[in-house]
C-alpha cells in the first residue's frame, strides 16, 4: 500500500490530539454520530433516488458513487471537538474515502467548508472554521490529493446546520463539509 | 461656518423614491436609558420653530429628540408656541423656567419649493447669543435639517462634534434574506444597500463615508466587496483561493487591511482599493484576523491566537514584531480603536459571557461596559463618545449603545428579524 507510511504518521498525530482535548468545556452532550465504516442508515441527507438495480448499463459515471448511500463517499461531514482542529479518528475513513476518490478522479474538485459554533465574534469564528477546513485539506494532501483539487474555505458561524443554542447544537456546527463541484 | 450644507453629502437620500420607502420599514430608534445623571445634564429650552408646520416633520422635534438622546441634556418645557421674535428672548422668563440654554428658530418656504431654517442659540445665564445660522434644504429633508442644527448646538455646548448627521451600517436577517442596511445614526430610515440570500458580515465605512467594504458569502465562500453607496456599484476587492474577510480602511482611505487564507491560516494583508499592491504583513502559523487601523494609520490592532486563545495585539503597518495589548481573561476579540486613539473597545469573555469591554491604552485599565452575554462588533461613534455594538435580547439580534464611561445606556434597537454587525460611519466631510 503506497500511503501506508503517511497514514500511520497521521493516525498517531490524530490520536495524540484526541488525548489532549481542552479541559475547560463540558463534554459535548450529543456529539453527532461519527461516520462508521459500515454505512450508517441514520445519516441519510435526503432520500436517495431509487437505486437502478442492475438496469443501468455501460455509461459509468464515476461521480455517481458520490451520491450512493451505500458508499462512504456519500458522507460529507467531519465533526470536531470544542476548540479542536484535528480530524478525529472516527472521521478518518470518510476523509480517506474522499481522498482515494480524488486521486483516482483527478478532474474532481472539492470545496471544504469549515464551520464554527455561534459563540464569539463572526470573524474569529470564520478563522476557526477555516482551521477546520484546513485540517481536512491537509489530511487529504498527506493522503496524496493534489492541492489544486481542494479549496478550503470557511462559513464561520454564519450558516449553522443546527440553529439551537445548546451544546448539542454547537457540536453539530463544529464541522467541515465536503462539497464536490456542481454541489455548491 | 466651515461645513458645507449637509444636503450635498447625503447622496442616497437625494432620490425622492428612496425616502418614500422609509415609512414602510420598521420604526425603530435608539432610546436612552438614563440612570443617576440628574444634575449633570444641561437644561435646555428648545422652542417650537415658527413656520415649521410646512415641513413633514417639525425640526424642533428632531433637535429635541437628538439632544435628549445623548443623555447630556434635560429638556425644559417650552409650550407649543414659537417665540414672537427669536432675536429678542425674554431672559427672565427662561431663567424662571430653569433653562441655562435656549434654542429658538423659524422656518420659511422658499419660492423654489425648498425651505429655509434659521436658528439662534442663547446662553440664558449670560444673556448672550452663542451661535446662529441659516440653512436651506428640500422640505422632505427636514429631519436632516434638524440633525444638522442639533450637531451645531451639541458642538457649541460640549466642544466635540455631534454625530446626529452620521449614518450607521448593519446587517439585518429577515427570514432567508440578508440585508446590508444604511440608516441614520439612531437607526431611523434604513435603506438596503445590498440584499442577498447568503450571509453578509463585516461592513466597514470608507473614511469619506461614500463607500462600504463588506464580506458576502454569495459565492459559497467569503469574498470581499467594495460598494459605492450613492450608485450601488460594487466590485470585488479580494476573491483569492480560500477565505477573504475582515476589511478595514486605512485612515487615508487609500487601502484596506484584509484577511486571506490563500497562504495558510487566516493572515493579515494590505491591499490597494483596486486589488493591487497585495502585501502580507506577518507570517504566523496560527490565526491573525480582525485588523483595525489606529487613527494615524501607523498601527494595526488585530486578534491573534498565537498565545493559545484569542488576544489582541498591535503591529506596525510596516510589519515587524507584534506587541500584545490585552492580558485580562482568555478570550478577547474584535478590537476597535477610539477616534482619539486613547481607548480600545473589544469583546472579552468573562465566565462564559461575551461582553463589551474598554481598555485605556496608556494605563491598561479595563472596564466591562455591559451585563449582556452575547456582545459583538463594537464600533465607536466618530466623536468617540458612544460605542454601538450588537448583542442578543430575548434570542434576537439587536443593536445597543453605551457611552464610553458606561454611564449612559440605550435601549436596544430592534429590526425585523435579527440585526448585527454594526459599523458607525464617519463624521460628515
Amino acid at each position: 500500500m503506497k500511503i501506508a507510511l503517511p497514514m500511520s504518521i497521521l493516525l498517531a498525530a490524530t490520536l495524540a490530539a484526541c488525548s489532549t482535548t481542552p479541559p475547560q468545556e463540558p463534554a459535548p452532550v450529543a456529539q453527532p454520530k461519527p461516520a462508521a465504516a459500515v454505512p450508517d442508515t441514520k445519516v441519510t441527507p435526503a432520500p436517495a433516488p431509487a437505486k437502478p438495480a442492475a438496469a443501468a448499463p455501460a455509461p459509468k459515471d464515476p461521480f455517481a458513487e458520490l451520491k450512493d448511500p451505500n458508499s462512504l463517499l456519500s458522507q460529507r461531514n467531519v465533526f470536531f471537538d470544542y476548540n479542536s482542529f484535528e480530524v478525529k479518528l472516527d472521521y478518518f475513513p470518510v476523509v480517506e474515502a474522499h481522498s482515494k476518490f480524488l486521486k483516482k478522479n483527478t478532474s474532481g474538485k472539492i470545496l471544504i467548508q469549515g464551520n464554527a459554533d455561534e459563540r464569539g465574534s463572526s470573524e474569529y469564528n470564520l478563522a476557526l472554521g477555516q482551521k477546520r477546513a484546513e485540517a481536512v485539506k491537509s489530511t487529504m494532501k498527506i493522503l496524496g490529493v493534489k492541492d489544486e483539487q481542494i479549496e478550503a474555505v470557511s462559513l464561520g458561524k454564519e450558516k449553522p446546520k443546527n440553529p439551537g443554542h445548546d451544546e448539542a447544537a454547537w457540536a453539530e456546527n463544529r464541522r467541515a463539509d465536503v462539497l464536490y463541484k456542481g454541489e455548491y | 461656518m466651515q461645513r458645507k450644507p449637509f444636503i450635498q453629502r447625503r447622496h442616497f437620500l437625494q432620490a425622492g423614491s428612496v425616502l418614500a420607502l422609509a415609512p414602510a420599514l420598521a420604526r425603530a430608534e435608539l432610546t436612552v436609558e438614563i440612570s443617576g445623571l440628574g444634575n449633570e445634564r444641561i437644561p435646555i429650552a428648545i422652542t417650537t420653530f415658527g413656520g415649521e408646520g410646512v415641513l413633514p416633520k417639525p425640526i424642533s422635534d428632531v433637535v429635541r429628540a437628538d439632544l435628549e438622546r445623548t443623555g447630556l441634556f434635560r429638556l425644559v418645557d417650552t409650550g407649543d408656541q414659537p417665540l414672537a421674535d427669536i432675536a429678542r428672548p425674554d431672559w427672565n422668563a427662561w431663567r424662571g423656567k430653569g433653562a441655562d440654554v435656549l434654542l429658538a428658530g423659524s422656518v420659511r418656504q422658499l419660492a423654489n419649493g425648498g425651505a429655509e431654517a434659521t436658528f439662534r442659540l442663547y446662553d440664558v445665564v449670560k444673556q448672550a447669543e452663542q451661535k446662529s445660522a441659516v440653512l436651506s434644504f428640500r422640505a422632505e429633508l427636514g429631519r436632516n435639517a434638524g440633525h444638522w442644527i442639533a450637531d451645531r448646538v451639541y458642538e457649541q455646548l460640549l466642544g466635540v462634534p455631534g454625530v446626529f448627521s452620521t449614518q450607521i451600517a448593519y446587517v439585518q436577517k429577515s427570514g432567508r434574506h440578508y440585508m446590508l442596511q444604511i440608516a441614520e445614526y439612531d437607526g431611523a430610515n434604513p435603506v438596503s444597500a445590498f440584499t442577498d440570500d447568503e450571509p453578509i458580515i463585516s461592513p466597514a465605512w470608507s473614511p469619506d463615508g461614500k463607500r462600504v467594504a463588506y464580506v458576502s458569502f454569495a459565492l459559497k465562500k467569503p469574498v470581499i466587496y467594495l460598494q459605492t453607496i450613492a450608485t450601488g456599484n460594487r466590485q470585488v476587492v479580494a476573491n483569492f483561493k480560500g477565505s477573504n474577510s475582515a476589511p478595514a480602511w486605512s485612515p487615508d482611505g487609500r487601502r484596506l487591511s484584509i484577511v486571506l487564507t490563500k497562504d495558510g491560516l487566516s493572515q493579515i494583508y494590505l491591499v490597494n482599493l483596486d486589488g493591487s499592491g497585495l502585501r502580507r504583513l506577518m507570517q504566523t502559523d496560527g490565526i491573525d484576523t480582525e485588523p483595525c487601523f489606529s487613527l494615524d494609520g501607523k498601527w494595526l490592532y488585530f486578534t491573534s491566537d498565537r498565545s493559545g486563545g484569542p488576544q489582541i495585539y498591535r503591529v506596525s503597518v510596516d510589519g515587524g514584531e507584534a506587541q500584545r495589548v490585552t492580558f485580562d481573561g482568555s478570550y478577547n476579540v474584535s478590537p476597535h480603536v477610539s477616534p482619539d486613539g486613547k481607548t480600545l473597545a473589544y469583546i472579552g469573555r468573562n465566565n462564559g459571557k461575551f461582553q463589551l469591554t474598554v481598555q485605556d491604552l496608556s494605563s491598561q485599565q479595563t472596564l466591562i461596559l455591559t451585563d449582556t452575554t452575547k456582545d459583538e462588533s463594537p464600533t465607536f461613534a466618530p466623536n468617540g463618545r458612544l460605542i454601538l455594538y450588537a448583542t442578543e435580547v430575548g434570542g434576537r439580534g439587536v443593536l445597543s449603545a453605551v457611552s464610553v464611561d458606561g454611564k449612559i445606556r440605550y435601549k436596544p434597537l430592534q429590526g425585523n428579524g435579527d440585526i448585527r454587525e454594526p459599523a458607525w460611519g464617519p463624521l460628515a466631510v
